[in-house]
């Protein structure tokens, strides 16, 4: 970040009809942010480098028939940027669609009820009901850790975990393995959890946008999630 | 190495050509190969050598007729014979002077006659495996040219002026994407040579590769001192050992001869290229999967920008361009890019190489300028369609591509056309097929093609291709809906335009052009539970006065 | 003005949706006010009646009963509304899905079954393949989402229908709510 007042490049744009300023190195997510103006997010998470996966966050940019997702795209001078069109809007419901009849989404059953990223999302974009067949599978659940569990048939593959052990633990025993819609996160080499290397520090249940990494200690009450000590922590080793 | 060292090992080489009173070149590429093509050298070697004439046998890349092989070309009587076995080592060698073998005799003025050939000009010409043969024909010229007497600016220029694009399928103009890549900043740039070929039914870059793998080093090499890197890569599928195995003697050739590595040519430009194989994902093909694959990461797309132009292998600028474009390199800075400019339509310059595969009679590998309609290719260069059956529609672009209908067959191949009739350009693989496909079917084929290749990094193209394919799978099996079709249609336009990489933005395009040009077979998949090619579960009947299977051929 | 025809309908579900329903406890007089239930487990009706205004169905659909009798409700109702997280996404009970049918019933009556290890074959429908969405079987006019909505949704959700408006579903219930 620029120290010094007079060389922060600040660059104006309209967001939704909206007049707003920005820093030149800030994303359409930051300043819609800044603004009040809502734009729904997946894999995106303050604190951890962006990867553009979940496609939730794609907006309209005018003078582009092109999508932008708006967490890995920079604003410039003069951009028009359209969070709500119709399409956006029927795009994300079927994006969620996909992620619902993906793998088991049960909401009523898990431990994450109420305190789910996905289920939030659905909810702020009006998605009652899926027009998809659910897709029937059955993914392992792995308890083997003494304190957490993974249950794959929850994960939406947003990659958190994997970014905040490799980004912020440092430890990198979060990965994904597979291809496509075989796709799965997995510890080390596909060891158990609780075989693996993992320092058992937490931060991937923080993380986990729904029921899929949890705390057994959680099981059967409110499951809250606090993935908010991520920006606060980057803040305090960036000052080091 | 200088000009005059140049000239010498070319004079050397010529001279040692007139040395034969005969050649007889043996293709060797893949193709042949698998049809013992090795053993017919051997042999055809034997008995030239107990022959008391002067003959060399050559090993050479691809002769392009792949559907006719093993093919070996004999000259100077100008003759090329096809199905050859090694039993008939003695004739062929007795043939050189003689009268041609009939029944070898492979007479195709119409396969032949129409192709221009700039990328494949040494193809089934020299021996690849000999840095003497490329450089006998004007190999190496190019880059002391560049080298020599032009400046980074003025090698760009020239290919600017060329009109080349992107021979990889996307068609960016390759002079602007140079110009970009030379003037981002970096301490350290790198030039990447794409030869993760998995489009099924294309083999055009790994023809080349073992056909005339000097020819790609000297683009690249090109390349690299008009961009100002110092590191190049060539990702070449693992899959394809022996053009991976010609690369590398090529690479070491090319070193020795200081054609490669420290102060090349004598100059104090610097350049060394290294092989990197592939694991067998198509998504490396995409170029920021590519480049993390490279990098020994995960081979998964990112969002773009920034572009690697600008950030691009280890963060720094990198210029990546495919097998095929890095081959139309040397030729152009050897003859001008006004030269090229001539070649081709007015926005599509130059000459393309497709693989023409499936129901047609000449299948290989063919070089046509650009602007020359489908019919000419599938039904002249191609020879059309074997069996006396019908047309139906030809793939192209891959599993990204689309397929066109007989209707559109005289449109004049280019970018912008084939973009125009629902399809693309792709790297050139053409699949012809005839009525004996389903095009639900082949819709299905290509989706679960897409599917099964999906990184599953964003989930449009992750969980997206798996419910086309649930749907498809349905339509085919006489169970589908007009409402299925209608959620069909909606993932194709959602998945399209949200997926983060090319794979998933093209994977809905069999699905869009089929349904397009062919939505009647659908219709009567779902209608009447019938399958009218006689392919899918659902059974089979013939459709009275249906335009499907009825269209005309013109060959 | 003639009240509206109210049915309710209890297929592949626990009943937790009904007993919401009853949690309006006196809102449900002034909704009487403008309804008749003419169809309900809650009262004593033994065919479903032509002409109803607004039929909600809790429960999916998993058996051959369930497949007959949702034919049937969407034939004779204007409003057809899928009340509650199983006739949505099929929720708990779609989770056999993964087993299978046979799977099931072998558990059921076979495996944790000590005497008359049999399939019952009378007064007992058979199951389905695959517990399915009431939206996958017959369309659906309104989807209720919530295991199960509370007690103010289905009053909000009612009292706007009944005047006419269109209820905000997003804003009052979601899955697993």
């Amino acid at each position: 970040m620029s120290p010094t007042a007079t060389s922060v490049d600040v660059k104006t744009l309209i967001i939704n009809g909206e007049n707003v300023s920005a820093r030149a190195d800030q994303t359409i997510l930051d300043v819609a942010r800044e603004n009040g103006i809502f734009i729904p997010t997946l894999c995106h998470l303050d604190g951890l480098t962006d990867v553009g996966a979940c496609r939730l966050c794609l907006v309209e940019i005018k003078g582009s028939p092109k999508l932008f997702p708006a967490c890995v795209t920079k604003v410039e001078e003069g951009m028009e940027v359209d969070t709500n069109s119709e399409r956006l809007v029927h795009h994300r419901r079927t994006i969620l669609e996909l992620l619902f009849a993906e793998r088991n989404h049960v909401c009523a059953v898990c431990v994450a009820n109420g305190n789910c990223e996905l289920q939030a999302v659905a909810q702020t974009q009006g998605l009652t009901h899926v027009r998809l067949p659910y897709r029937v599978g059955r993914l392992e659940v792995d308890t083997s850790n003494e304190r957490f569990v993974a249950d794959h048939n929850r994960c939406i593959l947003c990659s958190r975990c994997v970014r905040v052990c490799a980004e912020i633990e440092g430890a990198h025993v979060w990965d994904i393995m597979g291809r496509g819609i075989n796709s799965q996160v997995l510890t080390d080499l596909h060891e158990p959890w609780g075989a693996s290397s993992c320092t058992r520090c937490g931060k991937c249940i923080q993380v986990c946008p729904t029921g899929a990494l949890f705390d057994k200690s959680k099981v059967g009450v409110s499951h809250p999630k606090h993935p908010e000590f991520l920006p606060y922590l980057n803040m305090m080793r960036d000052g080091q | 190495m200088n000009l005059e060292e140049l000239q010498q090992i070319a004079e050397n080489s010529k001279q040692e050509r007139a040395k034969a009173d005969f050649e007889i070149n043996v293709c060797m590429g893949t193709g042949c190969l698998s049809q013992h093509s090795d053993k017919i050298k051997d042999e055809l070697a034997r008995e030239a050598s107990v022959s008391n004439k002067r003959i060399i046998v050559r090993r050479t890349g691809c002769m392009g007729l792949c559907a006719s092989g093993p093919l070996v070309f004999m000259e100077p009587i100008n003759v090329l014979y096809q199905h050859v076995t090694p039993e008939r080592a003695k004739e062929v060698v007795k043939s050189v002077e003689g009268a041609p073998i009939p029944e070898l005799l492979c007479d195709l003025r119409e396969h032949f006659d129409d192709q221009v050939h700039v990328v494949l000009e040494n193809s089934g010409r020299i021996d690849p495996e000999k840095i003497e043969d490329y450089i006998g024909r004007d190999g190496f010229v190019a880059l002391l040219k560049a080298l020599t007497e032009m400046t980074p600016i003025t090698v760009i220029e020239e290919i600017t002026r060329s009109g080349l694009k992107g021979r990889g399928g996307g068609g960016y103009p390759t002079g602007l994407k140079w110009g970009t890549v030379a003037k981002a900043v970096g301490d350290m740039k790198y030039v990447i040579c794409n030869g993760d070929e998995g489009d099924p039914g294309a083999f055009m870059d790994r023809s080349v590769l073992e056909s005339d793998p000097q020819r790609v080093i000297e683009g690249m090499t090109i390349a690299a001192y008009a961009v100002g890197a110092s590191r190049g890569f060539v990702y070449v599928r693992a899959e394809y050992p022996l053009a991976v195995s010609r690369l590398s003697t090529a690479l070491r050739d090319a070193r020795r001869r200081g054609l490669l590595g420290n102060n090349i040519c004598g100059t104090a430009f610097n350049f060394d290229i290294e092989i990197r194989l592939g694991a067998g994902a198509f998504v490396c093909g995409e170029e920021t999967a590519l480049i993390a694959s490279i990098e020994g990461k995960r081979g998964t797309p990112k969002p773009r920008p920034p572009y690697p132009a600008v950030s691009g292998l280890w963060g720094k600028p990198t210029l990546i361009n495919n097998v095929e474009t890095f081959a139309n390199v040397p030729p152009i800075i050897r003859n001008g890019g006004a030269w090229f400019a001539n070649m081709g339509t007015e926005k599509s310059k130059g000459t393309k190489v497709f693989a023409l595969t499936g129901k047609i009679n000449h299948t290989g590998l063919v070089e046509v300028p650009m602007g020359m309609t489908l019919r000419q290719i599938i039904f002249g260069i191609g020879g059309g369609v074997p069996e006396g059956r019908r047309f139906k529609a030809v793939q192209t672009g891959g599993p990204s591509g689309g397929c066109i209908p007989e209707e559109h067959l005289d449109i004049p191949v280019s970018y912008e056309s084939l973009i125009g009739v629902g399809s693309m350009m792709g790297s050139g693989g053409m699949i012809v097929m005839d009525d004996t496909s389903c095009m639900v079917n082949v819709a299905k084929f290509f989706v679960e093609f897409c599917m099964g290749e999906s990184c599953g990094k964003c989930i449009p193209c992750r969980a997206g291709t798996a419910q086309m394919h649930q749907i498809l799978a349905k339509i085919c099996n006489g169970e589908g809906t007009y409402a299925d079709l209608d959620v069909l249609v909606d993932l194709c336009s959602v998945i399209k335009e949200t997926s983060l990489c090319g794979l998933g933005m093209t994977a809905p395009n069999p699905v869009l052009s089929t349904l397009r040009y062919f939505r009647n077979e659908y219709i009567e998949h779902i209608e009447n539970k019938n399958c009218p090619a006689g392919v899918c579960a659902c059974g089979s009947r013939e459709i009275e006065g249906s335009v499907s299977g009825e269209v005309e051929v013109h060959a | 003005m003639s009240k509206l025809k109210l049915a309710t309908v209890w297929l592949d579900g626990c009943s937790g949706c009904h007993m919401s329903f009853l949690d309006m406890d006196e809102r449900l007089i002034t909704l009487s006010n403008q309804f008749d239930l003419v169809f309900s487990p809650l009262v004593d009706f033994k065919t479903f009646p032509e002409g109803v205004d607004i039929a909600l169905v809790e429960g999916a659909i998993s058996s051959v009963e369930d497949e007959h009798k949702i034919h049937i409700i969407r034939e004779r109702t204007k409003m057809l509304i899928a009340m509650g997280d199983c006739a949505i996404t099929t929720n708990v009970p779609g989770m056999r899905n993964s087993f299978g049918a046979k799977a099931i019933t072998d558990h059921a009556y076979f495996t944790t079954a000590d005497l008359q290890q049999q399939v019952p074959a009378v007064g007992v429908p058979a199951l389905i393949e695959k517990v399915r969405p009431v939206h996958e079987v017959v369309p659906v006019d309104l989807f209720l989402p919530g295991c199960p909505p509370s007690a103010d949704t289905f009053y909000t959700v009612l009292s706007d229908l009944l005047a006419g408006r269109t209820p905000d579903i997003a804003s009052l219930t979601r899955f697993g709510a």
